[in-house]
C-alpha cells in the first residue's frame, strides 16, 4: 500500500466512513495465516517504513517539526550506547586513566595490550571456546528438534495431538526457578557438571522453539506438500527437502533468539559450573569481580570482547535480529 | 537471559488447531511418521521441564539432609516462608524494580512514536542506537554499569560533583542499589519495548492522522487521541512481559552487586533468594517452596493484567 494513494482524499472518506479502514497488510514474512489475530497486532515483524519515506518530504510543510524528533532522538540514542563508548575508552586506557576525575575522555597512549593481557589473566580462552560450543550445539539442536516436531504439531494427524501440545505449551508460562534443582540433579547424575554437555543439554530442547515453528508452519501453502505427496515421497523426505527451506524466516527468528539466549544466559550455567575453565563467560565475567576487582582496564576489555560477537551479529543483520526477537516475547 | 515467553491467549491456539484439522480434510492420522519427529522433543522436553516441575512440587514438602537424602516435612517449608522476613522484603524489592523498569513503557511510546514518523531519517539508525543494549550480555553489561556506578571516580558522581553534590555509593548502599539495578534494567528493555511499540504503530492507518489533521487536531492531540489508545494492545503486550522478567530478576542484580555485597540483604530478589538457597546453603526443599511462591506471584500478576485489561485495552 503506497502511501501516496493516501491523498486527502481517501482520508476524506475515511473520516466520514468512520475511523475504522482496513489496516495496511503487514505483508511479507507469513504470519501463522490463522488464528493468531490478536498476537500478530502486538508483535507483527518489525519492518522500516521504507515506503512512506520521502513522500511526506516532497508535500512540505513537516520539515520544520521534525527538528525536535531529531534531537530528542539524537540526544536518548547517545545517552543509550553512552555505556558502550564508556567501556571502550576505559578498556584502552591505564588503571590510572580509569580512576582518575574527572574521567578520561581518550587515553594519553592507547593501551592495545589490555586485550591481549585479558587471555593471560584469566580463562578467557577456554571461557570463549565453552560460549561459542554451547551455542552452536544449542542452535542445531534446537533448529533440528524444535521444526520436527513443529512441523508435526502443525501438519500432521496423529493421536493426543491436542493433549500433548497443550501440556508442552503450558511450560513456556513456568519460570526457570521451578525446573532448575531437578535439573541440577539430573546432570550430577549423569557426571557432567563442569561439562559442556552438562550447559547445554537441557537448553536443546524448548516449549517456545516448538511453538514459534509450530506457528510458521501453520502459515505455510499446502500445495507443494500435497504435490510431493502424489511425487511418492515420505513425510521425512517433504519435510527437509519441501517444507524446511519455506521455514527459512521462521528458522531465522529461531537461530538469533537462541544465540541471544545461550550467549547471554547467566543462571544455569553459574549453577552447574564451578572451576573457571569449565564455565562460559557470562559466568566467567560473573566470578571475576572478586579477583580482578581492581584492573578495571582489563575487566573492561573482557568484557567488550564477550559481548563484541552478539554486537556484531547484530550490526550484520539487524533487521533479522529485530523481526526475530519482534516474534517473541523473549525475556 | 531468562527464556520466558508469553503465549497468545490459548484461545488462537485452539482456533488454530481447528484450522490446522480443517485443511487436512478429515482428521486422519498419519500413522507413526508423527511420532518421529514428535519423540525427541517431546521425550526431552517430559525429561528437562515437565517432570522436575512435578520433583520441585514434591521438593517443595521436604527437608534436604547435610549428607544427600530428603524427609517428608509436609508443609513446614511453607510455615517458614510465610514466617521469614527477607520474602516480603525481597517481594518489595522485585516490584519497586519492576515498576522502575516499566516507567520504560511510555518512555518507548513516545520515542517509538518519534521514530515512525513518515519520511524521518536515520530512523534505522536510531532503531539501532535503542536496541543494542537489549541484546547485550547482562554479565558484561553489569560490570561495565559498575564501573559507572564507582562511588569514588565513576562519571556519575563526577557529574553531580558539578552541583556540589556527594552521590552515593551506589552499588553498595541500601535503597541506592536496587535504583542503580533497575535504572540498568530500564535501559536494557527499553529496545524490547520500542520494537514490540513500533510495530503496533506502524498498524495504526496513516488516514486516521491525516484526518485528524484535517480536522485541525495538534500532534498533541493526535498522539493522546490515536496513537495511545490504538497501541494499547501492544502496551499491554509489554507490560505483561515486563513484569514476568522484572520478577525474574537475577542476572544484574548478581552481577552489579556481586554475592558479598552488605547492601545484598536489604535489595535481593526472590530469584537471588532461590538461588542463594537452593545452590549456595543447599537448602534445596525451601528453595522449591520458594520456586514455587515465584510462579504463583507470577500467575496471580498475569491473571489480574489480563481482567483488568478490557478497562483500558482498545482490540479494533
Amino acid at each position: 500500500m503506497s502511501e501516496s494513494m493516501l491523498s486527502t482524499q481517501s482520508g476524506v472518506e475515511s473520516r466520514r466512513s468512520g475511523p475504522v479502514a482496513d489496516p495496511p497488510q503487514a505483508g511479507g514474512a507469513p504470519t501463522g495465516r490463522d488464528g493468531k489475530s490478536r498476537s500478530t497486532k502486538g508483535r507483527g515483524t518489525p519492518r522500516p517504513a521504507g515506503k512512506n519515506r520521502g513522500t511526506k518530504g516532497a508535500k512540505g510543510g513537516k520539515q520544520g517539526s521534525n527538528v525536535l524528533a531529531h534531537c530528542v532522538l539524537a540526544i536518548g540514542g547517545l545517552a543509550m550506547i553512552s555505556p558502550l563508548l564508556y567501556q571502550i575508552v576505559m578498556s584502552l586506557s591505564t588503571n590510572a586513566e580509569v580512576q582518575s576525575t574527572p574521567p578520561t575522555l581518550w587515553p594519553s597512549v592507547v593501551q592495545w595490550h589490555n586485550f591481549a593481557d585479558v587471555f593471560t589473566s584469566m580463562n578467557f580462552g577456554s571461557q570463549l571456546w565453552v560460549t561459542v560450543a554451547i551455542t552452536v550445539i544449542r542452535v542445531i539442536g534446537q533448529v533440528l528438534l524444535c521444526s520436527m516436531a513443529g512441523y508435526a504439531f502443525a501438519r500432521m494427524q496423529f493421536r493426543f495431538k491436542g493433549l500433548i501440545l497443550a501440556v508442552v505449551l503450558s511450560i513456556i508460562m513456568v519460570p526457570s526457578q521451578l525446573f532448575l534443582i531437578p535439573q541440577y540433579q539430573i546432570i550430577q547424575n549423569l557426571g557432567w557438571l563442569n561439562s559442556i554437555a552438562g550447559i547445554v543439554a537441557p537448553g536443546i530442547f524448548s516449549a517456545f522453539g516448538l511453538f514459534l515453528m509450530r506457528q510458521f508452519f501453520m502459515g505455510l501453502p499446502d500445495e507443494l506438500e500435497d504435490a510431493a505427496r502424489l511425487d511418492g515421497a515420505n513425510p521425512f523426505q517433504i519435510f527437509f527437502r519441501v517444507m524446511l527451506p519455506l521455514a527459512a524466516n521462521g528458522l531465522w527468528a529461531l537461530v538469533i533468539i537462541t544465540v541471544l539466549w545461550s550467549w547471554n544466559d547467566l543462571l544455569w550455567p553459574l549453577v552447574v559450573t564451578s572451576t573457571a575453565n569449565a564455565a562460559p563467560l557470562s559466568v566467567g565475567l560473573s566470578n571475576l569481580q572478586g579477583e580482578h576487582a581492581n584492573n578495571y582496564p582489563i575487566l573492561m576489555a573482557a568484557s567488550l570482547m564477550a559481548m563484541a560477537p552478539i554486537l556484531i551479529m547484530f550490526l550484520l543483520m539487524q533487521k533479522r535480529v529485530m523481526a526475530g526477537i519482534g516474534r517473541s516475547g523473549l525475556k | 537471559m531468562k527464556a520466558q515467553i508469553l503465549t497468545p491467549a490459548s484461545k488462537s491456539v485452539r482456533a488454530a488447531q481447528a484450522a490446522g484439522d480443517r485443511r487436512n480434510g478429515k482428521s486422519k492420522s498419519d500413522g507413526w511418521w508423527p511420532w518421529l519427529f514428535v519423540v525427541p522433543t517431546v521425550a526431552g522436553i517430559g525429561v528437562f521441564y515437565l517432570w522436575p516441575i512435578v520433583q520441585t512440587f514434591y521438593y517443595s514438602f521436604t527437608k534436604w539432609g547435610v549428607f544427600g537424602g530428603t524427609k517428608f516435612i509436609g508443609l513446614d517449608n511453607y510455615v517458614r516462608l510465610f514466617a521469614d522476613s527477607t520474602i516480603p522484603q525481597s517481594i518489595l524489592n522485585t516490584l519497586i524494580y519492576t515498576v522502575v523498569v516499566l516507567l520504560g513503557i511510555p518512555i518507548a511510546v513516545i520515542l517509538a512514536s518519534l521514530i515512525e514518523r513518515p519520511g524521518l531519517r536515520f530512523a534505522a539508525l536510531y532503531r539501532t542506537l535503542y536496541f543494542i543494549p537489549y541484546i547485550t550480555m547482562p554479565a558484561a553489561v553489569g560490570i561495565v554499569w559498575r564501573l559507572i556506578y564507582n562511588g569514588d571516580f565513576g562519571p556519575i558522581n563526577w557529574f553531580l560533583g558539578l552541583f556540589g553534590i556527594q552521590g552515593p555509593y551506589w552499588t553498595s548502599t541500601p535503597g541506592f542499589a536496587l535504583l542503580a539495578v533497575a535504572t540498568v534494567g530500564l535501559w536494557m528493555s527499553l529496545g524490547f519495548n520500542l520494537i514490540i511499540i513500533s510495530a503496533g504503530l506502524r498498524e495504526i492507518p496513516r488516514e486516521l492522522f491525516e484526518a485528524a489533521e484535517m480536522d485541525g487536531a495538534s500532534r498533541v492531540r493526535q498522539f493522546f487521541s490515536i496513537t495511545v489508545p490504538l497501541l494499547t494492545p501492544s502496551i499491554f503486550f509489554v507490560t505483561i512481559v515486563t513484569v514476568i522478567s522484572g520478577f525474574q530478576l537475577f542476572d544484574l542484580l548478581y552481577v552489579m552487586m556481586g554475592k558479598a555485597n552488605l547492601a545484598m540483604p536489604q535489595t535481593q530478589s526472590l530469584v537471588y533468594i532461590f538461588y542463594n538457597q537452593a545452590f549456595l546453603q543447599n537448602d534445596k526443599g525451601y528453595a522449591a517452596a520458594i520456586g514455587i511462591l515465584i510462579l504463583v506471584i507470577i500467575a496471580l500478576l498475569t491473571a489480574f493484567q489480563f481482567r483488568i485489561q478490557k478497562r483500558w485495552v482498545n482490540y479494533v
